[in-house]
């Protein structure tokens, strides 16, 4: 029988969830690392056992943890993200250019196929890599030849959030900066491309459609369509047939086109979740009702779930890491709230219920399907 | 033996209680202290002091003997009280938010 592992990170530490493979029965273990920030915990696609936590404190600064015995117990690996050569200046807010400065890990991506391998994407935006199981980092400085020198910080900080393997191609990788955009290598991180054609930022860019400095929230892939992505950007709902190429919008009847993250169900690659956010003033659900939307068969049409979820008074925000899907046959959808909510949906979205409701705010959550 | 007392998250992340000893080569100072809890706890290398340049973290704090000792150069000799193990060194996470 399989059961699954949801991998939580919050404000004040980790937590793990388990259940069967009915979902309705969960042990919480945690907190782990309690007080620390825990912006992202993953595993490894190649040794379920693995995982790393990005472990962070405006104190006391970054830490990685690795288990490797699914969480029953950490060990502190390398904590030094030094970047390559001389480090540089992006734009700063004022339009001046300012020296790139390394804060935290925002997301930990593990290789689908060695479980030493990880990559780490960090605020400000650079993405590392470590082949010795997270105890050393070294820099992928392509990125940042990118245009990195005209990236801007969003509100949340530089960061690269969002860190995509592409399962048929192990040299093609994607990943996605707020506030610069998104981009590709096809060369395993040497070089890299903005993909950034078809994003409209009116308001938000002197020049809409410029090649970089879109504020993209995030990005999702189906494993068996890797050149198709979806992206939820801080305004617009966008989609790409051609890995990043050109973009088009499919917002279609959403209330609202603002929001942070987006997923893709696990056997039906047109199946795609976004959870709407009133706007980036006010951050919290249109009407006070949480919905989780989705749309089907590739078309812009999106109908709301809301089965099971807070229809009035919910003012919580679902922040852009933490909705995620497992791989049962009924393949069940996850998202966790600023209010400390982890919401599950066995059944693609039609019927939803909390596994927790008291923990800190969630920043990330993850899911592994086990054997 | 030279006593420090390390604040709470670090005590978890070392997994040690709130005061430990360690062997430090005189003359003792802030650095020289730093530099041998560092050996001996190597996961809290770059969580008081940036790796690199080896500056404190900007609330991080140290004190020692009731005096605010965290814009002191480095190598100033530490009184003789923590030196010779009567009084501790402490780490202190500024009290910091709002």
């Amino acid at each position: 029988m399989s059961s699954i592992r949801v991998l939580v990170g919050t404000r004040k530490g980790a937590f793990i969830l388990t259940s069967d493979e009915k979902r309705t029965d969960w042990q919480v273990s945690g907190p782990h690392f309690a007080g620390w920030e825990i912006y992202h915990i993953n595993g490894s696609p190649s040794d379920p056992n693995r995982l790393y936590a990005s472990q962070s404190s405006g104190w006391f600064g970054q830490v990685i943890q690795r288990s490797d015995d699914g969480g029953q117990t950490w060990n502190p690996v390398g904590n030094q993200f030094a970047y390559e050569g001389e480090t540089g200046t992006h734009q700063w807010y004022d339009g001046t250019q300012h020296p790139w400065g390394f804060t935290r890990v925002w997301n930990l991506q593990p290789s689908l196929s060695d479980p030493d391998t990880v990559y780490a994407g960090v605020e400000d935006a650079a993405l590392f890599k470590s082949t010795d199981g997270g105890h050393s980092w070294q820099e992928l400085p392509g990125l940042r030849s990118a245009k990195g020198h005209l990236w801007q910080p969003g509100a949340g900080g530089m960061c690269l959030h969002t860190i995509l393997l592409d399962p048929s191609n192990p040299d093609r990788i994607y990943v996605a900066i707020s506030a610069a955009g998104a981009f590709r290598t096809d060369d395993g991180g040497r070089t890299w491309l903005p993909i950034n054609k078809g994003l409209k930022s009116d308001y938000e860019l002197p020049d809409p459609d410029a090649d970089v400095g879109h504020c993209v929230h995030n990005l999702a892939m189906h494993p068996a369509r890797p050149g198709v992505l979806f992206m939820q950007k801080h305004w617009d709902v966008m989609r790409s047939d051609d890995a990043g190429g050109l973009w088009r919008e499919v917002s279609g009847n959403l209330p609202s086109d603002f929001g942070f993250p987006i997923a893709v169900h696990a056997h039906e690659p047109e199946t795609v979740y976004v959870v709407p956010i009133k706007s980036d003033s006010e951050h919290y659900p249109p009407e006070g009702k949480l919905r989780v939307y989705r749309s089907r068969g590739g078309s812009e049409q999106w109908e709301a779930l809301t089965n099971g979820l807070p229809q009035k008074d919910c003012y919580v925000n679902i922040l852009r890491s933490a909705m995620a899907v497992d791989k049962l046959d009924s393949c069940g959808i996850y998202f966790g709230t600023t209010g400390g909510q982890v919401y599950v949906s066995p059944d693609s979205g039609d019927h939803w219920m909390p596994i927790v409701h008291d923990l800190p705010a969630v920043l990330s959550v993850e899911v592994q399907t086990l054997p | 033996m030279i006593r420090v007392v390390i604040p709470h998250h670090l005590r978890l992340l070392a997994n040690v209680g709130s005061e430990v000893a360690i062997q430090v080569e005189e003359p003792v100072t802030q650095r020289a202290i730093l530099d041998a809890l560092e050996m001996r706890y190597p996961m809290l290398r770059g969580t008081i002091r940036n790796h690199q340049t080896k500056e404190r973290r900007p609330f991080i704090r140290f004190f020692a003997c009731g005096e605010d000792w965290s814009h002191e150069a480095p190598d100033t000799p530490l009184p003789e009280a923590v030196a010779n193990g009567q009084d501790v060194f402490r780490i202190v996470g500024a009290m910091a938010g709002g």
